[in-house]
C-alpha cells in the first residue's frame, strides 16, 4: 500500500498540532462554538445527538493490519470499545471527549491515517472498488489513481469552500463495486480502441434528497490528463453550483440545470487553460505510485490445494460460508473472504476493538497484512490461499465474524438513524435488528439469493434506500416513526433508482410488511430469477397487493 | 487607520471603499466592478489610484488585459464558506497574470488564510472584530503542500524528486 515519506508524514503532523491548538482555544473559551463549528468539521468531528462522533479517512478503503490495530486500539482507549465502518469505506467513533481528538488524530498519524476532508463542503475521502487489485475482471489497479486524488485533494487550496460536500470513486473494473454513477466525479478505468487505458469521466451522480444517476462527460480521457480534468469540473462547479440553497448546492443540480452538453463544453473550456500545463501527471509519477502497490508473492501452486472441500463435506457451516462468503479471485489457489458485519445482534457496520485486533493479527497471517472496507460496511480479507480457508474460517467463527450473510437480505446497509444522528426523522439501526433477527434462517436467505435492503433514517439517504432493491425510508408522521417502502433500486452496472411501492407503514408493521414483499417475490419469480429482476419484469403491482391487502 | 495583513506584515490601509452610490472621496479608493464599469470617465480624472473590489458572482476573465491598470484588486468573501473567491484568485493569477496587489477582504479567518495565500492573494482584510496577529499565525499552519497552485506552478512531485516503494 501506499506509504508516507518525510513529506505526506509533515502534513498530517501539522494538522495534528493546527488542530490541537484549535481545540485549546475552544477549551479556554478563546474559540466560540460557532467559531469552532466549521474548524472541527474539516477534521470530521461532528456534533451528533448525545456526543462527538469523529470519522477517520481510510483512503480508497484500504488498511494495513498495523492501522487496523491502532482502530482497534482507539476505540478501547478512546472510545466505548467499538467502531462503526461507513457506506464511504471510512470508520466513525461516536464516543470521543473533545479534548480526547487531539491525542487521537496523534494516533492516527503514528500510523499514516488521519480525519481530513472526512466532513465539511470539500473534497470527501475517495472511494474504490473494494476489490481493487485482487478483481479477475480489472482493468488495471485502481488505487495508485486514487492515492493521486488523495493527495490532489489534500487540504485543496481553491476547492476546500465548495458550494457543498464532493465525493469521487474509482474503479478500474468492468463491474461496478464502487457505485461510481451515484458520485459527484466518478472515474472508470477503461481501454479505448487503440487498447490503451484511459478513463472514463461520469459526473453529476449521487443520493440523498434529489438521487441521481451520473452521465458520462468525457467517454475516454487520457491517463496524464486526469488531475487537470477533475480540476476543470470542480472549478466550474465552485464557481457556477448553487450557494443559496444547500438542498440545491451539489454539482448534481449544476448539471441538470446547464444540461450534459453545456456543462461538458463549459468544463472543456476551462480545461483548455490548463490542459498542457504543470498539471500533467509525469509517466514518472504515475510508475513511482504503482511501485507502492505491488502484486503479492503469490504461490504458484496454490491451487492445487483443494483441502477445504474435504473440509466442507464434513462440516455444513464451513460449506456454507465457503459458499457465500468466499468468492474468486484473479490468482488461481487464492480466495477474497468477505467479512460479514452485520452480525444479528449488533448495528451494522460496528465492529468491537477485540475484533479489530483479531482481524489485524489473522491478515498478517494469511493476507498479506492488508484488509479492505467495503461501501457495503463489510471487510475483506483480499488474498487468502485454498490451503488457509478451514484455517481462516476456525479463526473468524469464534469472533463472530464468520456469519454468512454476505449478500442476501440481511446483509443491509443502514444509517445511525435515531439512535445517532441529531438530523433523524426515524430509527433505522433497531429496525436492521429487528430484520436481522426475524430472518436468521440462513437456507430461508439463501433461497431468497441476492438482496440488497438499503435503509435511512430521514431523506438525507445516507442509508442509500434509492439504490436497494428493497429501500426503507423512516419519516416522522405527526411525531410517530413511520416507514415509506420503494423498490427497484440498484448501485451496480445496472444503476437504477427505486420508485415508491405506497402510503407509508407504521414502525410496528414494518417487519410484517418486509415479510410480505418477500412472500411476493417467492410466489412469482421464475426460475433462477434474483427479487430485482422479478420486479423489474412485473412492476410493484403483485408487491403494493401483497403488502397492502393485509393492512386493513 | 484600519490594519491589513500584506505581504506576512501587519501595515495600515490607506484605501477607502466607495459604497455603491457614494461620491467618491479623494485619495486611493476601491470600486466595485459594476461602478468602474459605469463611471470610467469620472475614474479615469481621479486624481488618487482606483482598484476594484470583486464579487462572487464577478466574472474575472471580463478584465482580460486591463489589469496593468489596477494596483489593488479586492475579493469580497461575504460568508467565509463562500468559496468563489478562490477560483476567482486564481483566475487572476494564474490564467490573466496579474501582478498587482490581492486582497481578500469580508468574512476571513484566520483558518482560511494559509488557502487564500496559496491562491495568490498577498493581502487580507481580516473581519475588525478578530485578532489580526492571530490571524498572521494561520498562513504559517503548514509547511508542505501537495498541488500547483499559484504559489507553486508545480506539483508535490515534481518539486521534490520522490522516489517509489
Ligand atoms: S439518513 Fe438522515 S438519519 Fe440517517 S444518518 Fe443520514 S442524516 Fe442521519
Amino acid at each position: 500500500m501506499y506509504q508516507y515519506n518525510e513529506l505526506d508524514q509533515q502534513i498530517v503532523d501539522e494538522r495534528v498540532r493546527q488542530f490541537r491548538d484549535q481545540v485549546q482555544r475552544r477549551l479556554t473559551g478563546k474559540l466560540s462554538e460557532d467559531e469552532f463549528r466549521p474548524l472541527r468539521l474539516m477534521n470530521g468531528l461532528y456534533m451528533q445527538r448525545h456526543a462527538y462522533m469523529l470519522r477517520v479517512a481510510v483512503p480508497y478503503g484500504l488498511l494495513s493490519s498495523q492501522q487496523l490495530r491502532k482502530l482497534g486500539y482507539i476505540a478501547e482507549r478512546y472510545d466505548r470499545g467499538f467502531g462503526h465502518f461507513t457506506t464511504r469505506q471510512n470508520i466513525q467513533y461516536n464516543w470521543p471527549e473533545l479534548e480526547d481528538v487531539p491525542d487521537i488524530l496523534a494516533e492516527l498519524a503514528s500510523v499514516e491515517m488521519h480525519a481530513i476532508q472526512t466532513s465539511g463542503n470539500c473534497i470527501r475521502n475517495i472511494t474504490a472498488d473494494p476489490l481493487a487489485g485482487v478483481a479477475a475482471d480489472e482493468i488495471e489497479d485502481p488505487r495508485p489513481y486514487c492515492e493521486l486524488l488523495r493527495q490532489y485533494s489534500t487540504f485543496h487550496p481553491e476547492f476546500s469552500y465548495l458550494p457543498r460536500k464532493f465525493k469521487i470513486a474509482v474503479t478500474g473494473a468492468t463491474q461496478d463495486r464502487a457505485a461510481v454513477a451515484f458520485h459527484d466525479i466518478g472515474v472508470r478505468m477503461v481501454k479505448n480502441e487503440e487498447g490503451e487505458v484511459g478513463y472514463q469521466v461520469i459526473v453529476g451522480g449521487g443520493l440523498g434528497r434529489t438521487p441521481v444517476i451520473g452521465e458520462v462527460i468525457r467517454p475516454f480521457l487520457e491517463k496524464p490528463h486526469l488531475l487537470s480534468y477533475v480540476e476543470a469540473i470542480m472549478r466550474v462547479y465552485n464557481l457556477y453550483g448553487n450557494r443559496d440553497n444547500k438542498y440545491k448546492a451539489r454539482i448534481k443540480i449544476l448539471v441538470r440545470e446547464l444540461g450534459i452538453e453545456e456543462f461538458r463544453r463549459q468544463v472543456e473550456e476551462e480545461w483548455e487553460h490548463f490542459r498542457e500545463g504543470a498539471m500533467m501527471v509525469p509517466e514518472e509519477e504515475i510508475a513511482r505510485l504503482q511501485s507502492f502497490f505491488p502484486s503479492p508473492d503469490y504461490a504458484s501452486d496454490a491451487a492445487d490445494d483443494r483441502s477445504f472441500e474435504a473440509h466442507a463435506a464434513e462440516n455444513k457451516k464451513f460449506a456454507r460460508w465457503l459458499k457465500n462468503n468466499v468468492s474468486a479471485h484473479k490468482v488461481p489457489g487464492y480466495n477474497v473472504v468477505s467479512i460479514s458485519l452485520k452480525i444479528p445482534g449488533t448495528p451494522p457496520g460496528d465492529i468491537t476493538d477485540q475484533q479489530m485486533y483479531a482481524l489485524a493479527d489473522l491478515a498478517d497471517q494469511y493476507s498479506f497484512g492488508m484488509i479492505s472496507a467495503t461501501h457495503e460496511q463489510n471487510l475483506v480479507l483480499q488474498d487468502i490461499k485454498n490451503a488457509d480457508l478451514f484455517a481462516v474460517w476456525q479463526a473468524l467463527e469464534p469472533l463472530k465474524l464468520a456469519w454468512p450473510n454476505i449478500g442476501t437480505l440481511t446483509d443491509q446497509i443502514c444509517c445511525p438513524g435515531l439512535d445517532y444522528c441529531s438530523l433523524a426523522n426515524a430509527s433505522s439501526i433497531p429496525i436492521a435488528e429487528s430484520i436481522a433477527q426475524r430472518f436468521d434462517d440462513l437456507d430461508y436467505l439463501y433461497d431468497l439469493g441476492e438482496l440488497k435492503l438499503k435503509m435511512s433514517g430521514c431523506i438525507n439517504a445516507c442509508g442509500h434506500h434509492h439504490v436497494g432493491h428493497i429501500g426503507i425510508l423512516g419519516i416522522d408522521k405527526r411525531g410517530q416513526e413511520f416507514y415509506q417502502i420503494m423498490l427497484g433500486g440498484s448501485a451496480m452496472d445496472d444503476a437504477s433508482l427505486g420508485q415508491w411501492l405506497g402510503p407509508a407503514i407504521a414502525r410496528d408493521e414494518i417487519l410484517g410488511a418486509v415479510e410480505r414483499l418477500l412472500e411476493a417475490y417467492l410466489v412469482h419469480r421464475e426460475e433462477g430469477e434474483r427479487f430485482l429482476e422479478t420486479y423489474r419484469r412485473l412492476g410493484p403491482e403483485p408487491f403494493k397487493e401483497k403488502v397492502y391487502a393485509q393492512n386493513h | 487607520m484600519p490594519r491589513i495583513i500584506k505581504k506576512d506584515q501587519i501595515v495600515e490601509d490607506t484605501w477607502v471603499q466607495v459604497g455603491a452610490s457614494e461620491p467618491f472621496p479623494e485619495g486611493d479608493i476601491l470600486v466595485s466592478l459594476e461602478r468602474w464599469q459605469a463611471e470610467q470617465e469620472t475614474l479615469q480624472a481621479h486624481a488618487g489610484r482606483v482598484g476594484l473590489c470583486l464579487i462572487g458572482k464577478d466574472n474575472p476573465r471580463e478584465l482580460k488585459g486591463l489589469l496593468d491598470q489596477f494596483a489593488l484588486i479586492a475579493v469580497e468573501f461575504p460568508k467565509f464558506a463562500d468559496g468563489r473567491g478562490y477560483s476567482i484568485a486564481r483566475i487572476l493569477r494564474d490564467e490573466l497574470g496579474y501582478k498587482g496587489e490581492l486582497r481578500a477582504t469580508g468574512d476571513i479567518l484566520r483558518d482560511q488564510l494559509f488557502y487564500l495565500m496559496r491562491c495568490g492573494f498577498d493581502a487580507f482584510a481580516v473581519r475588525e472584530d478578530r485578532d489580526i496577529e492571530d490571524a498572521l499565525a494561520g498562513l504559517r499552519d503548514f509547511s508542505v503542500v501537495y498541488q500547483a497552485a499559484s504559489d507553486y506552478t508545480s506539483p508535490i512531485y515534481r518539486r521534490f524528486g520522490r522516489t517509489g516503494a
